[in-house]
């Protein structure tokens, strides 16, 4: 396997009175699509902000590491992390309507990230910038460079964000909901057009994400995260066949069934009782208070990670009960 | 959580979208046939239709309203007669050239009278635009400089640099700012000079305060946001993605603080704190104020002369209010 990218050791991060993120450990390998899956409220956008050390004024870094390229992103002063954000690693926002300078035309928009990490001319900047253009696929590149965020749909505003952020060709890409805003087909596009530029590119991309079909078609590897904590990491295939935590069963019996003849008139789409506010001040296991299967002593302690396999992470305990129970067996997909 | 469809999605966009696309390039042959599949939404936003960038709809919208262009008109007027000025009455206007206290039309030699000296009263109105516009303009340029830097300082960094910088704006708020005037041209020399520092200094918190608001709100924006993890430097961040957006606010702010400052001008000459040695719309009412009763022309002239470019410069403000406040041009 090829070497890790990006290790991230323990990281627990911290308002003043609450920790959202807490012992996240997790690690990308040089090229690879990690996708990092929970529903709202659960940290996954409060990671990758950390990631780029950007996270909000209230919030902060209380422990932990994260190594990139055999250095620690928490130790490196502003100005050596600023030449690091837009060079090495890139992030691509959620919402690619407001993401762009309403008063900048694109191309010079893209031309100022080439400015701020290389020399260049402004000659040079725009062609640089027709040609990132004609990368993420926008027709007419030549015509559009002089275009207004304004005059572009979701879909093309985001291709030019994920032309600004590879524009320095990072060895990294967070892309955090990147596809959310947009509709479902430009959607499937805007991840085909990633995963490419993945491959072209070399770069490795951590796909933030609450949506389960993305997780299945793009990713490589997957870490779910409730409450701040990862539950449970996996390979897609099995992570969709066999899933080992109540959450991630939870999770993939809430959404519509895998096969094509499947309607939603044959079978319920069951819920996960509860929300993910009702984790927080617990105890033991953050998903207790939601669990079908749980048992006092899951109250005690929060249950640690254990390794099934190298890949295959889970914080339960009692998983291979679990399995027993006939009734999951129509939530394997 | 969306209804995607595992690894359905390239029957998706080969499929059913095919169809639709083709039937519309039948309708409009002369759009281009790029791929729809890598990029549909495109094909939606012809590159012909999207002329207007943002300047030019502005540009349109101001040019649409009849009080905006009657003021840029008028200011024009006055820009010209401040340049014409000695090319029209090369002498000092403050030299006496004639009987004293002719009225308007009575003397075709001086078709707006002369005053108690025998001073032309026209000769004194352009030479005195002179003035007017130089204050005005000199001085909302040296205030809105200082103003933008301090707000966009205090609005983009908050912190104890906010806190700073909001003390010393509210120093200046405190006071009342035309007795801080009289108080400045009183230390120094009252000249054309420093009647403009002074001007400048008391109207810059204005600008600060009005900066610092814009660059908060701006600074939370996703953009900025987005450009911060792109690696840009604060003071790219600060000049090129911020002050942009927060220019329209500052520039409708600007034309009415030349008015302003024209007012203070005047004011300061009227109560004798100008520089003596120029004429000025304020100095020649301060001179005729005596005489209100038996010549009152003296100070209705140059009082007409400030209230039409106040309101020409006021008016251009509102003009470019409704032309730049994105709020109003969206629904054009």
């Amino acid at each position: 396997m090829t070497s890790l990218l990006l290790q991230v050791e323990n990281l627990t991060i911290g308002f003043p009175r609450a920790e959202p993120v807490r012992n996240l450990s997790f690690e990308v390998r040089a090229g690879e699509t990690l996708a990092i899956v929970g529903e709202s409220g659960s940290g996954k956008s409060l990671t990758a902000l950390a990631l780029m050390q950007l996270l909000p004024r209230a919030a902060a870094v209380i422990s932990g590491r994260i190594i990139f390229d055999d250095r620690d992103l928490l130790g490196l002063d502003a100005r050596e992390m600023r030449h690091l954000r837009g060079r090495d690693i890139a992030m691509i926002f959620q919402e690619p309507m407001t993401s762009l300078n309403p008063v900048m035309s694109i191309g010079r928009q893209i031309g100022e990230v080439l400015k701020a990490h290389e020399k260049l001319s402004g000659r040079a900047a725009r062609e640089r910038a027709i040609e990132l253009l004609k990368l993420v696929r926008i027709p007419a590149a030549e015509k559009r460079v002089d275009d207004y965020p304004h005059q572009l749909s979701g879909g093309m505003r985001q291709r030019v964000m994920i032309a600004m952020a590879v524009a320095c060709r990072p060895k990294l890409l967070i892309a955090d909901e990147p596809t959310t805003a947009l509709d479902v087909t430009i959607q499937a596009q805007v991840l085909d057009l990633l995963d490419t530029l993945r491959r072209e590119l070399q770069m490795a991309v951590v796909l933030i994400t609450h949506d389960l079909g993305v997780v299945a078609q793009w990713a490589d590897r997957v870490v779910v995260m409730y409450a701040g904590r990862k539950v449970e990491q996996a390979l897609p295939g099995e992570l969709f066949n066999d899933p080992l935590h109540p959450y991630t069963r939870g999770l993939l019996s809430a959404s519509p069934r895998l096969k094509h003849d499947f309607h939603y008139l044959e079978g319920p789409l069951t819920e996960i009782s509860g929300s993910i506010v009702s984790a927080a001040g617990e105890v033991g296991c953050p998903f207790r208070p939601r669990c079908c299967q749980a048992r006092a002593s899951c109250g005690h302690q929060v249950p640690p990670l254990i390794a099934q396999t190298p890949d295959r992470l889970v914080a339960c305990p009692f998983t291979s009960s679990l399995k027993a129970v006939p009734d999951a067996a129509h939530l394997s997909l | 959580m969306s209804t995607t469809d595992f690894g359905a999605f390239p029957a998706v966009t080969g499929g059913a979208y095919a169809a639709p696309a083709t039937s519309e390039q039948a309708t409009a042959p002369e759009r281009p046939a790029w791929s729809n599949v890598k990029a549909p939404d495109a094909r939606s936003q012809p590159t012909a239709a999207v002329a207007f960038t943002n300047g030019r709809r502005a540009l349109k919208v101001f040019l649409a309203n009849p009080n905006a262009l009657f003021g840029t008109a008028f200011l024009a007027l006055v820009i010209a007669v401040a340049l014409l000025a000695p090319v029209l009455y090369p002498d000092d206007p403050l030299s006496m050239v004639g009987k004293p206290f002719l009225w308007p039309g009575q003397d075709p030699t001086f078709p707006l009278g002369t005053d108690s000296l025998g001073r032309d009263v026209l000769a004194g109105i352009l030479h005195g635009s002179r003035i007017s516009l130089f204050v005005g303009l000199m001085a909302t340029a040296l205030s809105l400089t200082f103003g933008v830097f301090v707000g966009a300082i205090a609005g983009y960094f908050a912190g104890w640099v906010d806190d700073l910088l909001v003390r010393l704006i509210e120093i200046f708020q405190t006071l009342p700012s035309f007795v801080l005037l009289v108080v400045l041209v009183a230390i120094v020399q009252p000249s054309a000079t420093t009647v403009t520092l002074a001007i400048a200094v008391i109207s810059w918190p204005t600008v600060a305060r009005l900066t610092r608001a814009e660059f908060r709100t701006i600074r939370e924006k996703d953009f900025v946001m987005a450009a911060r993890s792109l690696g840009f430097g604060h003071g790219r961040i600060i000049f090129r993605e911020i002050l942009p957006n927060a220019l329209p606010p500052i520039i409708v702010t600007s034309s009415v603080m030349v008015a302003t400052a024209i007012l203070m001008e005047s004011a300061l000459s009227f109560m004798g704190l100008g520089d003596p040695n120029v004429v000025s719309w304020g100095s020649m009412i301060g001179t005729g104020r005596e005489l209100v009763r038996t010549a009152w022309y003296l100070t209705a002239l140059p009082g007409l002369a400030i209230v039409f470019t106040v309101l020409a410069l006021n008016l251009i403000g509102d003009g470019l209010n409704d032309a730049l406040n994105p709020r109003f041009t969206q629904d054009r």
